[in-house]
């Protein structure tokens, strides 16, 4: 009882100190946990790809369709369960600051292979009865006030054109990390109205998605299907989809190593203002921990009497700082709008701001712990005086 | 009893330091006993020795050379953590500035030794309860260290030092911090704790009124005893 007061006790015999303490660690490992979940943000398409989903491209460039043909005989290797275009649309509605992702797609097929995608039946059946219909997700229809049956004219850019569409459907994710945030239409108004706008662009594909019957023979279908277009004006380039999200975000990966980096180096900083606080408060207390070990006391007490004090400061500093990372991040997404799919704090970055947490204390506490304990006890009476 | 043990047995007790890389002398060849029951005052000018005389006694510091005996037991023999417990069980410390914990009440100061003991809580509380009341702060038990006079924070110290039974108490300067009436409340304790507890109170003082309430003064100069 006397170790807890005693650690408590002397936490706050400085109010402003511990309290500035307290405030700094509260920041560092918000501001970690905030990093850590932009990184897992941009990193989300690739966590919550299917693995029994693959993506087939062009070998050349995944901005070089395929003939659409390809549809008919990609069905046809054994293992394959369906097959689905799926063209990157990149239209702009209304400014171009409000991009998401847009895909011209079968509807069947494809919604058939996300069942993460939940969409009302009577929805769905609008959407495809009305050749110019799309399904949005939920937090795209918020973020720019749609409902079903609103108009939705998009200015197309790989596409030109201006091309009018209507919602018809609004779909919601089977988890708070499904992206909701973007816009389906029906491959097939696309393609009749390049018959007319760009017939050389017609009956393409930018890429087929394929759900496999068995996700353990991925590999070995994908490999099927690269070498049924070998030696062909347009061969493929099959891969998971989630090595297909990942080859996206690698494109920016420097950025996210950056703020990986920035994440720990708010830590270190913290880290060593934290080592300052306890070096100063031990050197204040030397008297007292002479006068403790003068008393009987040996060593293994004044570890626990600064151990203890560091780990007060820290977990108090971390748990109001885990505590305000949920509504941040919360405050955070809605902010940042469609820029992430899915902005929500994991528990893999909760255990990682325990874990710094607590690395912060136990070795901020090191150094003034060793000292105290091999400290002198005449030296450190003399202190007092 | 003639022949008993003394409680404090010095035998050609040297000490020195390095200071600026010279070596300095501050105890030399120093033998003399201190029996049980006695009440000594350690005097003589600054840098004289009877500090670290007291520090080796209490076994907080190690000499070079000789033996130092207390209560029958060569503390010289033993390791820091052997010689910690030593300690615990056999010197009672009084400070000059009285050296409490600021964040514990004057209770929960004097409990602190008994945490090394086997007591229960129940145990503790009866022995801070009696050393407190020997002390006359039995209506202080609540009250933090900043919230007492000096006097009383020395009164809690005292209590701290005896509260374990000690073989012996050590008190460096126990009246330098305060004035004359509350120096002469705390050298009337330490006599009460010598003559009715039969206390063994060895006292470093550089104030003759106080060393002449104990029962024999040793004088000590450049490292050596002068009488």
């Amino acid at each position: 009882m006397q170790v807890l007061k005693l650690i408590i006790g002397n936490a706050l015999r400085h109010p402003l100190r511990t309290l500035l303490t307290t405030l700094g660690l509260l920041v560092a490992i918000l501001s970690f946990g905030l990093l850590q979940t932009v990184v897992d943000a941009w990193y989300a398409g690739a966590a919550r790809a299917a693995p029994n989903r693959l993506i087939v491209r062009n070998a050349v460039s995944l901005v070089v369709p395929l003939p659409i043909h390809y549809r008919e005989k990609i069905r046809a290797v054994p293992g394959v369960r369906a097959v689905a275009t799926s063209n990157w649309f990149a239209g702009v509605f209304k400014e171009p600051k409000n991009f998401f992702p847009q895909f011209a797609i079968d509807p069947l097929a494809y919604l058939g292979m996300y069942p993460e995608y939940l969409i009302k039946d009577d929805e769905l059946r609008e959407f495809l009865r009305d050749r110019q219909g799309v399904i949005i997700g939920r937090k795209l229809a918020q973020t720019h006030g749609l409902q079903v049956g609103d108009t939705m004219p998009l200015r197309g850019t790989i596409y030109p054109g201006n091309w009018e569409f209507v919602v018809r459907a609004i779909y919601d994710g089977v988890t708070p990390s499904t992206d909701t945030t973007l816009l389906f239409f029906q491959w097939q108004y696309l393609n009749d109205s390049l018959r007319i706008r760009a017939p050389l662009r017609a009956n393409q594909a930018g890429v087929f998605v394929v759900q496999v019957e068995d996700a353990g023979r991925a590999a070995e279908i994908g490999l099927a299907i690269d070498q049924l277009f070998k030696n062909s004006p347009a061969e493929t380039l099959t891969e998971t989809e989630q090595a297909f999200q990942i080859g996206f975000v690698k494109q920016t990966e420097s950025l996210v190593i950056a703020i990986r980096i920035v994440s720990f180096v708010v830590i270190f900083i913290i880290l060593a203002v934290m080592a300052n606080t306890m070096a100063m408060t031990a050197r204040e207390r030397r008297a007292e921990y002479a006068t403790l070990k003068a008393l009987g006391f040996g060593p293994g007490f004044l570890w626990q009497l600064i151990l203890g004090e560091s780990l007060a400061l820290a977990i108090v500093g971390a748990g109001a700082g885990i505590a305000l990372t949920f509504p941040v991040a919360q405050w955070f997404g809605a902010q940042m709008g469609t820029l992430f799919k899915s902005f929500v704090v994991s528990p893999e970055t909760v255990w990682m701001q325990v874990i710094c947490a607590l690395v912060v204390g136990v070795l901020s506490a090191i150094i003034p712990a060793v000292q105290a304990s091999r400290g002198r006890i005449v030296d450190g009476l003399r202190a007092v005086s | 009893m003639a022949n008993a043990e003394p409680a404090v047995a010095i035998r050609h007790l040297s000490k020195s330091y390095r200071r600026g890389g010279q070596k300095v002398v501050v105890l030399e060849d120093m033998s003399f006993d201190i029996q049980a029951g006695d009440f000594v005052a350690l005097m003589g000018p600054s840098g004289s020795g009877k500090s670290t005389l007291l520090n080796l006694i209490a076994g907080i510091d190690r000499p070079d050379q000789g033996e130092l005996r207390i209560g029958g037991i060569d503390i010289n023999v033993l390791s820091e953590s052997e010689l910690a417990d030593w300690r615990a069980r056999h010197v009672g410390f009084i400070f000059q500035f009285y050296n409490l914990m600021p964040v514990l009440t004057a209770f929960e100061n004097v409990e602190l030794p008994l945490l090394l003991t086997e007591l229960n809580a129940r145990e503790r509380r009866e022995h801070v309860q009696l050393a407190l009341d020997m002390v006359g702060l039995a209506d202080r038990v609540t009250h933090y260290p900043s919230e007492l006079s000096g006097g009383q924070q020395q009164r809690v110290a005292i209590a701290r030092a005896i509260i374990s039974d000690p073989t012996i108490l050590v008190a460096d300067e126990p009246t330098g911090d305060l004035d004359r009436v509350a120096a002469e409340d705390i050298l009337a304790l330490m006599e009460r704790l010598n003559r009715e507890l039969g206390k063994t109170i060895i006292m470093v003082t550089h104030d003759p009124q106080a060393a002449q309430r104990a029962r024999s003064i040793k004088h000590l100069e450049k490292g050596m005893l002068v009488d």
